[in-house]
């Protein structure tokens, strides 16, 4: 080899090592940042209490509330459908049907939606349309049109990985294909389905866009599904953009989400990554 | 019963009950999107036939109280923050990806991975609040007024980076092994394996990553809305605030009433069919991308 393409190779390896410190350290800074800017806002009073003054004092008690709720509605819609179009295109129609692959592609389309075009969506649907105005169960119903794909293509996944000899005993078994399902596939898919729930409830607290126009932003506890309800990642936005003197709360707030986005996250990696490891082991 | 079938040949009914209760299911899931795509069409019907569609490109300017509605200054805007965040993205989420796939020892290789999942977990309004405290207070000592362009593209490189990183690291992990362990017996170089070999065989996953990036760029509205400076222009150079498409729907929306509201769910429908456009060509890529593990 001559000596030019050792010089060049280790320039690459150099340039490709600074291009990872960069985006480590930007990580990293991020993460500094909101730790310092909000965690002495932090205390038990803060995460209890309702917002005052526009969320300058006061804590976001209120705003977990509706978070929570908002998500509730989210996966109580989009739970049953997913994973019931999962068990479908994993177990009962063959990968090329024209069924399946336009479910599929419909899936994939919508996996790709700006969640701006959920918002308008879910503001002439759920809240015109239907009349449910700017509430919980508005915000709630986007949110699920939101989650759909994620939740069907990792449910899918997850059965598509069990070996294919445990649907063939079931069969030698003389199993129907129901109780093969619920005795076995699902069991053994748990892992990667509870992976693919997490992941979703990820992406639903972190929504902020999709929330603006459906799920509004009255800060106060809600009283039923039909109330206005302001979710943690609305409240952050509110506080930095329309909000003078709000950055404390505002980091406070952001904190407590990334905090949770990060647990939330690791704990879908590791059962995805456990699933692996006990698959190599089979 | 479900627990067995009378006999093997027949279907048990349990089965084909199930079977219609599913398919049921994933008939709504796959309506949803074609009843998106109906209440855009029926939200925005009064702009499209009641204006005509050559006002959105020569309207003066964007005054909507004003009936007039030109869209031109907001989708440069749009296309130049996604292309600069595509070009500072690609370079850096392609190192990473080689970085895990062939520099990486395996205790630094997976760790760094989890780093870039975890990035894409961050909230796009963590994101822009992030922007907004600390990167334009920066850019406003170098260059004032700060909320510019230059924001939007370094926010937007950030959050695409990570699709650009772990779709590239999947179809790099998927060249077989026999490929590089030619191009090593042939004594060609790392980075000579690298560009000759492993970037041309993962070519086509590396493009449709990229392709579903762009579409998250151009789709994005929170983190670009609270940096960017939100001026109706055409940005001249990188320190100009410029809007985007879709932070003009969030700022708007609000008191948006009649033909302009019409008009916002008209740029909705058009982000949504570049975005179906991209994300089709990235299907299809994939699709027929070759696959390795039949012909090797």
């Amino acid at each position: 080899m001559n000596k030019w393409l050792l010089y060049r190779d280790s320039l690459v390896q150099w340039l490709i090592y600074l291009a990872v410190l960069a985006v480590s350290t930007v990580f990293v800074w991020i993460l500094i940042d909101l730790v310092r800017g909000g965690v002495s806002h932090l205390s038990w009073d803060f995460l209890t209490e309702s917002p005052r003054d526009a969320g300058r004092s006061g804590g976001i008690g209120s705003i977990l509330i509706s978070t929570l709720w908002i998500l509730m509605v989210a996966l109580i819609a989009a739970l049953p459908l997913a994973w019931t179009t999962a068990v479908l295109l994993a177990e009962f129609v063959p990968a090329a049907s024209r069924f399946g692959i336009a479910i599929r592609f419909s899936l994939q389309v919508l996996a790709g939606v700006p969640s701006i075009v959920f918002g308008l969506f879910g503001n002439a649907f759920f809240s015109i349309y239907l009349g449910m105005g700017f509430s919980i169960l508005s915000g709630g119903l986007t949110l699920a049109c939101m989650l759909l794909p994620i939740l069907v293509s990792t449910a899918e996944a997850g059965l598509r990985a069990v070996p294919q000899s445990y649907r063939l005993s079931t069969a030698a078994l003389g199993m129907s294909q129901t109780a093969a399902l619920v005795h076995l596939l699902l069991p053994a898919a748990a892992p990667a389905l509870a992976a693919g729930l997490l992941l979703g409830i990820g992406r639903a607290i972190a929504e902020t866009a999709a929330l603006i126009f459906t799920s509004g932003y009255v800060d106060r506890t809600p009283g039923s599904l039909l109330d206005s309800g302001r979710s943690l990642a609305l409240h952050i936005y509110d506080l930095s953009m329309n909000v003078p003197g709000g950055d404390q709360p505002a980091y406070a707030s952001a904190l407590v989400l990334v905090a949770l986005l990060l647990c939330i996250n690791i704990l879908a990696m590791k059962l995805s990554y456990d699933l692996q490891r006990r698959r190599i082991i089979l | 019963m479900i627990w067995s079938k009378r006999n093997i040949l027949s279907h048990s009914v349990t089965d084909k009950l199930v079977q219609w209760v599913l398919r049921f299911g994933a008939v709504i899931a796959a309506l949803v999107m074609l009843l998106i795509l109906f209440f855009l069409l029926r939200e925005s019907w009064p702009a499209m036939f009641q204006l005509a569609p050559a006002r959105f490109l020569l309207d003066a300017s964007w005054h909507p109280l004003e009936a007039s509605y030109n869209l031109m200054p907001m989708l440069s805007g749009t296309v130049l923050a996604s292309i600069g965040a595509l070009l500072l993205a690609i370079p850096l989420g392609l190192a990473s990806a080689l970085f895990i796939v062939f520099y990486a020892s395996a205790h630094l290789a997976t760790p760094y991975k989890r780093l870039i999942e975890l990035l894409a977990g961050i909230p796009s309004v963590v994101f822009g609040f992030w922007g907004l405290t600390t990167l334009v207070p920066l850019i406003t000592q170098w260059h004032p007024p700060g909320a510019s362009l230059l924001a939007a593209i370094l926010v937007l490189a950030l959050m695409i980076l990570p699709t650009i990183t772990l779709t590239a690291f999947s179809a790099l992990q998927a060249i077989p092994d026999e490929f590089l362990q030619n191009a090593a017996a042939l004594g060609m170089s790392r980075w000579g394996m690298i560009y000759g070999v492993a970037l041309p065989a993962a070519q086509t996953g590396i493009v449709a990553g990229i392709i579903l990036a762009a579409g998250r760029a151009l789709g994005e509205t929170m983190a670009v809305l609270m940096v960017a400076g939100n001026v109706v222009q055409h940005p001249t150079t990188l320190f100009d605030p410029i809007r985007t498409l879709a932070a003009n729907i969030a700022l708007e929306m609000a008191y948006a009433m009649g033909d302009h509201r019409a008009v916002l769910f008209v740029t909705g429908l058009l982000l949504m069919l570049l975005v179906m456009l991209l994300a089709a060509t990235a299907g299809w890529l994939r699709r027929n991308n070759q696959d390795w593990s039949s012909s090797a």
